[in-house]
């Protein structure tokens, strides 16, 4: 095993060509953080898929509650009941860890890790991620976590079936609930485990973009995704340890008799002796975390999707500064608005309206964003790449969703919304599926730098339509039902007259549900044929500026073999007027380019060769010992 | 068999796609597609994505119409006409930003579809463009979270002295009231006094609590301010009236309340449904177990002097229960005795 000093030093000798690997070195227990990003995201994707699959099983429970289940009796044993139903616990079981599974597994886990681990060093020009080591066990306790929430489906008394936020007492008290018992003990040890997986990667990230960055790379010439995954990373480092002390206060009072969370409680015949705990501060715990939490899936794919659409567009990401800031006040204010979700918890009128002004307030810099987006796109040349396509639905998604979002963050609205499906349809459209549309752009953008071969151009744009049209009749209907007042987490509507009258549009969603799951099975075909099959990938097949696609096709342990190039210019200029192609790489320096540079640029080209000629510090600590 | 036919029909179907896969590869490579920047199917998708966004706006706008009354559900309540008016006005707003923004995503990439001899515009910045739209949302959110706040104030103000107080309270997985009968003072309880008959917990050593009665369905005053006091027994759950735009949490430990004005008789909201079957429900909207789907309890609004007159012939908890006045401090039996009207039993 190299140690990350190895990785960094500057050599001219290309690197890879010094040790001999093991296949245990190469591929399971490497320190190389593009081996550890497919590691995560071949991890996601399987976590995609069974999260996937068991909200096939439960909207299959939603859309047509007549079906008799008794087929999946070889599978799922005793929670298929006489009838040939799901049980109930059981829906809730999977409701719970589809929700768990799909946040922290695929969106934060499978997203950060994936990306932030391949682009942090490709693109700011770095050897490997500051901590080689530090990378690793972040996947391998990622591994655990994974490993621990899935064995709770395997136990007699079924997964954690409190919903994916666990509210105590229902997740505290054991005779609440049998999914409290030993499936609860479980998600608590994971997501305990899985929080130090997070930290280990964010600390990483952060310490990797703050230190490492190639000469030249200055913050103002990062590229957008590199200013999304720090902003992603702070905010996790800050939030994470929050639910850290959630987990282990309810993890106290589910085992040592603690009361931090319980109160007057009578269950099952007994009154218990706890007093004093409160309910509401497990939930302000949790929405401390879960807030950002929310920007910690999303904002990953903002970034991405910037770096995507200025690409496909050929035109430079418009308002740099301002997609920057809009970043920035949205990282800040995402920690001061969770109570918006704790709005008719029973909490303190006065604090909610706060909260409601500060929530708010959010969708300035979201609607900024928007609007750049839109103005990158205005007066382009489009090319619409399978990435370009599904760049473009996260912007839809994050619209659509955004706006919903303004509704429910009105707590006067909020009082009739709260718990319907209308909050499912708004968080599904705007942190769901948007963040997974980040995530699919992503793999097919990169795809050719993460294992040199391309990915079928055609089946991606089916996967794209399969998707997005899915996804639109999946949510789009859910907004009616949550007007409407239905509420969530409900295993069925007929004991309410008010809200059993939508029969027609649940099976409409669960069949969307079934189709949306169907045509993911298109990208995985792609995925994996590509990997071994797809044509060889150019070095640079999109024309891109940004420093990954200056390596070699597989690039080696250090990435760059000889000196890392340094960056002369920021990585959005595409159709420069007067330039020789529509593209002008960060590493080309202003004095190749002396028809299209504009004033200002000009005047650089005189401390261009102190740049080239000059060491990052790490380079001269190395040369020196 | 059936499995066989099936078997053999998805593996006809998976040899048939990866044929038409494999000769759409040979093709790309023929024609030379893998060598442009964006072949013919960039054109496709242009228009695709076009037509994907008029198409959408049609339908969206046509399902809202037609099926209006469906997912509008109606309001019987006083605040919750204000709260339908300001979703609407909400909605309003956003779908002109929703309208416009959709829409020019999606026209952009047919419009500006790649070709070969088209100059991009490298447009960088317009600080007077970004001003405008940092403001002209700014705005308009100023005006909705100014409508907001004040329609927030008032639903949660200190419910006026008059109010009918009523507590529900909600355990797994079933509702209970209790009213305060006659003496219009709801007595005090206790968690841990709480068995099989004492279901709520009732304090006897407060003598408010002597005339306090519960009933399964929630009666409510047409007119008249409603307080409902919430508290939970075991778990959260959710006190959630749909058609009085009513939602609170019932938190264990941490009284809850929520006040409103119902408007409507159940007999009047028949009318005006033509429904003759309606009733109104309360519901539970926070996840408390296996059950969460049954907690329904029946809500039933009556006039002024129906719902007196339901309330004076209720009888007391207590006067159910006489073996509960082992409970009743010495110094409070008599008043414990009259109040619960035992007294004649006893003596005779």
């Amino acid at each position: 095993m190299t140690t990350a000093k190895d990785l960094r030093s500057y050599d001219e000798i290309p690197h890879d060509e010094h040790h001999e690997e093991t296949f245990i070195s190469k591929y399971i227990f490497t320190t190389d953080h593009k081996m550890i990003s497919k590691q995560f995201l071949t991890t996601a994707i399987v976590w995609g898929l069974i999260g996937g699959l068991m909200s096939v099983l439960f909207r299959l429970q939603l859309g047509f509650p007549e079906l008799n289940l008794e087929f999946l009796r070889p599978v799922l044993g005793h929670w298929i009941t006489s009838a040939g139903k799901l049980d109930p616990e059981f829906y809730l079981s999977q409701v719970t860890l589809h929700g768990t599974i799909m946040v922290f597994f695929v969106l934060t886990g499978g997203l950060s890790g994936t990306f932030s681990n391949f682009l942090i060093p490709l693109q700011i020009g770095a050897r490997d991620m500051a901590s080689g080591f530090m990378n690793m066990l972040s996947y391998w306790f990622f591994f655990i976590s994974s490993c621990l929430m899935i064995s709770s489906c395997f136990i007699e008394t079924g997964a954690a079936a409190g919903g994916w936020t666990v509210y105590p007492p229902l997740s505290a008290v054991q005779q609440a609930s049998s999914g409290s018992g030993l499936g609860m003990t479980l998600w608590l040890c994971s997501m305990a485990v899985f929080i130090v997986s997070s930290l280990l990667g964010g600390i990483n990230y952060i310490t990797t973009i703050v230190n490492l960055r190639t000469r030249g790379m200055t913050f103002n010439r990062l590229p957008l995704t590199i200013w999304a995954f720090l902003i992603t990373a702070i905010l996790g480092v800050l939030a994470f340890p929050v639910l850290f002390s959630a987990s282990l206060l309810l993890i106290f009072d589910r085992s040592f008799g603690t009361s931090f969370f319980l109160s007057e409680i009578y269950i099952a015949g007994e009154a218990l002796p706890n007093q004093g705990g409160s309910a509401l501060l497990f939930q302000h715990l949790f929405w401390f975390l879960g807030h950002p939490e929310v920007y910690i899936v999303l904002l990953p794919g903002l970034g991405i999707s910037s770096e995507i659409i200025a690409t496909n567009s050929r035109n430079p990401i418009f308002g740099y500064t301002s997609m920057v800031f809009s970043m920035l006040v949205i990282g800040f204010l995402s920690f001061i608005v969770w109570a918006h979700h704790m709005f008719i918890t029973g909490m303190n009128p006065f604090l909610g309206s706060i909260f409601m002004l500060l929530t708010l307030i959010i969708a300035v810099p979201s609607a900024v964003k928007v609007f750049n987006y839109i103005v990158t796109m205005w007066r382009g040349n489009i090319v619409l790449t399978p990435a370009m396509l599904f760049a473009i639905g996260l912007v839809s998604f994050f619209i659509s969703g955004g706006l919903t979002g303004i509704f429910l963050g009105n707590s006067a609205l909020d009082i009739q919304l709260h718990d319907t499906y209308f909050v499912v349809a708004h968080f599904h459209i705007v942190m769901g599926s948007a963040s997974f549309f980040g995530m699919l752009a992503g793999v097919y953008h990169w795809f050719p730098k993460f294992f040199g071969r391309m990915m079928d151009h055609r089946l991606g744009q089916i996967h794209f339509w399969c998707s997005f049209i899915g996804i639109y009749l999946m949510f789009t209907p859910m907004h009616y039902i949550g007007i409407a007042g239905v509420p969530r987490r409900y295993y069925a509507f007929t004991n309410f007259d008010v809200f059993n009258v939508f029969s027609d549009l649940n099976a409409f969603m669960s069949t969307a549900a079934m189709f949306l799951f169907a045509s993911q099975l298109i990208f995985i075909f792609n995925y994996f044929y590509s990997m071994f099959r797809g044509r060889i990938a150019p070095l640079n097949p999109w024309h891109s500026n940004t420093l990954e696609w200056t390596t070699p096709r597989f690039p080696g342990h250090g990435n760059w073999p000889g000196r890392i190039p340094p960056v002369y210019r920021w990585p959005y200029d595409y159709g420069k007027p007067n330039a020789k192609d529509d593209f002008i790489p960060q590493n080309i320096p202003f004095s190749q380019t002396k028809s299209s540079n504009l004033i200002h640029e000009n005047s650089s080209v005189l401390t261009e060769e102190n740049l080239k000629n000059s060491y990052n510090d790490e380079e001269v600590y190395d040369k020196l010992h | 068999m059936v499995i066989l036919i099936v078997s053999v029909i998805t593996i006809l179907i998976l040899v048939i796609l990866s044929s038409v896969f494999k000769i759409y590869t040979l093709i790309d490579i023929i024609v030379g597609n893998y060598k442009k920047l964006a072949n013919s199917s960039n054109k496709i998708n242009g228009v695709l994505l076009f037509a994907f966004v008029i198409f959408g706006f049609i339908s969206l706008s046509f399902y809202s119409y037609v099926e209006f009354d469906r997912y509008n559900i109606a309001v019987a309540s006083e605040h919750g006409v204000f709260t339908d008016r300001l979703f609407v006005i909400n909605i309003l707003v956003t779908s002109v930003v929703f309208v416009i923004t959709q829409f020019a995503l999606f026209y952009f990439p047919y419009r500006y579809n790649w070709t070969a001899s088209r100059k991009p515009s490298f447009f960088v910045e317009d600080h007077k463009l970004e001003f405008i739209w940092t403001v002209v949302p700014a705005i308009a959110l100023t005006v909705l979270v100014f409508e907001g706040l004040k329609l927030w104030s008032n639903i949660t103000e200190t419910p006026p002295e008059n109010s009918e107080v009523i507590e529900v309270v909600g355990q797994q997985f079933g509702w209970k009231t209790r009213y305060p009968g006659n003496s219009k003072r709801l007595g005090k309880y206790d968690y841990r006094l709480i068995d099989p008959t004492n279901e709520l917990g009732l304090d006897l050593t407060d003598h408010s609590s002597f005339d306090d009665f519960l009933s399964n369905t929630l009666y409510l005053p047409k007119g008249k301010p409603v307080l409902l006091k919430i508290r939970s027994k075991d778990v959260l759950h959710s006190c959630y009236i749909p058609h009085f735009r009513v939602k609170m949490d019932a938190v264990p430990g941490m009284p809850t309340r929520f006040w409103f004005v119902p408007q409507k008789t159940t007999l009047e909201m028949r009318d005006e449904l033509n429904n003759p079957d309606f009733d109104y429900e309360l519901a539970c909207a926070e996840i408390c177990g296996k059950g969460h789907f049954t907690m329904r309890m029946l809500v039933k609004v009556e006039n002024q002097s129906d719902y007196e007159k339901w309330f004076s012939s209720q009888n007391s908890w207590l006067s159910k229960n006489p073996e509960y006045l082992d409970q009743v401090p010495d110094n409070l039996k008599e008043l414990a005795l009259v109040k619960t009207g035992l007294e004649n039993e006893l003596y005779n």
